[in-house]
């Protein structure tokens, strides 16, 4: 597809795009071995709940069509949307549980839980 | 099933003929009971006596590429074609939420410019969830509501008193209209004369029409509280994707066809979400809704078009 944009807001789009692909570069050129992976397909999270060492990333791939979130329910991380074949990656460094949802589709819920590394 | 509002069967009945292209009569006191003979939507604007029309678009979804529609701008430009074909220009046009598909700013960039090519006075939206996905719709509101200094507004045209809510901020299971935007409306509405057609729009559906996927408004009915004194309501939502009718008591409530994909049926698959139907057909899935108000008596005619029709 091709549209003509205006210059500002075309310098507006890129500056936005370019920031969070930048940010999501630098996460992903840290993916580990010791990543763990969740998908999310059929409006689900493909596992619910995973267990990770503190230390660890967990890393959401989106395979819907249909934008999701992977948004914490304390606010502590979210991905903010991620279209068909995204993936989202955030570490885990403090002991404890995490709950999260789909901010589009709160009915979508998972759990990290995060054992301690000592 | 029991508990849901609308029951299933109910529902599918109405979805046997509410995608045909059909116009429902509504007087000021609330349906007349049948559909009319299936009409194209270019015969409500002639309805003898009609003052003024509006239309609703909804779910445009620009960005979306998915396999249920490759073409999602080519889809919207139909769209446009069919309301600017219209042999009346509408009063204004009503976006019912999801006008992009990832709250990109190129397809918030992208969809303006298409809204901007429809013919009419003038033009409103309220937000989807799709919309407000990264920043709470920070974007969405400083590109299509700077206008309003919250995310809620209203309007008086076309002979009707409108309302235009958000429901799609911070939600947990359904829509959130939520206690400021509910207190607003209390005093907007108590403004109004009972007389007054009240037009309500918001994306999500403001009834339970399938509260297993969400498609409902957790705090509707204090809403609907509101709205009884009036003579005439139509609620006009979207966000499911096909057009779905039901008559509670004065309120008539209606959801709106995509101009993007269809979705499924409640309950006919596991999950909603886009639709892939048949090469060739999925025109007859998309559509806009022309209403007409008649001036003086207040009655209100919705007519839905496919973009086959």
């Amino acid at each position: 597809m091709h549209f003509k944009i205006g210059s500002a807001a075309l310098a507006a789009a890129l500056f936005l795009i370019v920031g969070p692909a930048s940010a999501f570069a630098a996460q992903s050129s840290s993916s580990s071995s010791t990543d763990t992976h969740v998908s999310i397909d059929n409006y689900a999270f493909k596992a619910p709940t995973v267990t990770i060492p503190a230390g660890t990333a967990v890393v959401w791939t989106n395979k819907d069509d249909d934008p999701h979130t992977v948004t914490a329910d304390d606010g502590s991380f979210d991905s903010k949307g991620l279209g068909q074949g995204d993936t989202y990656r955030h570490v885990f460094t403090k002991p404890g549980t995490y709950p999260y949802h789909c901010s589009a589709h709160p009915y979508m819920k998972g759990t990290v839980i995060v054992q301690g590394g000592n | 099933m029991s508990d849901k509002v609308i029951d299933r069967a109910a529902f599918l009945e109405c979805m046997a003929w509410c995608g045909t292209g059909v116009v429902y009569g509504l007087t000021g006191a609330g349906l007349v009971g049948k559909p009319f003979d299936i009409v194209s939507a270019a015969s409500a604007a002639e309805i003898p006596g009609a003052a003024a029309t509006f239309v609703q678009i909804s779910d445009t979804h620009i960005g979306f590429h998915g396999e249920a529609n490759g073409d999602v701008v080519g889809t919207l430009k139909a769209a446009i074609d069919k309301i600017n074909a219209l042999p009346r220009r509408p009063d204004f046009v009503m976006h019912t939420g999801d006008l992009s598909h990832l709250s990109k700013p190129e397809e918030f960039d992208t969809v303006k410019q298409l809204l901007g090519t429809i013919k009419t006075g003038s033009f409103f939206s309220v937000p989807g969830e799709h919309d407000v996905i990264n920043d709470q719709g920070k974007m969405y509101f400083s590109m299509f509501q700077a206008g309003s200094p919250t995310p809620w507004y209203s309007f008086d045209m076309a002979g009707v008193h409108a309302l235009a809510l958000t429901n799609v901020i911070n939600i947990t299971a359904g829509g959130i209209l939520g206690r400021d935007q509910l207190d607003w409306a209390k005093r907007d509405l108590a403004m109004q004369k009972p007389s007054t057609p009240i037009v309500v729009f918001a994306h999500i559906p403001l009834a339970a029409v399938y509260p297993d996927w969400g498609w409902t408004t957790d705090d509707y009915a204090e809403l609907l509280t509101y709205l009884q004194p009036f003579e005439s309501v139509t609620v006009l939502n979207g966000h499911i994707h096909q057009v779905f009718q039901k008559n509670d008591g004065k309120v008539q409530f209606y959801t709106a066809a995509s101009t993007a994909f269809p979705q499924p049926k409640p309950g006919s698959r596991p999950k909603p979400g886009p639709l892939t139907v048949p090469a060739g057909e999925l025109s007859s899935y998309l559509g806009i809704r022309n209403v007409t108000v008649h001036q003086g008596d207040g009655q209100i005619a919705v007519a839905d078009a496919t973009l086959a029709s």
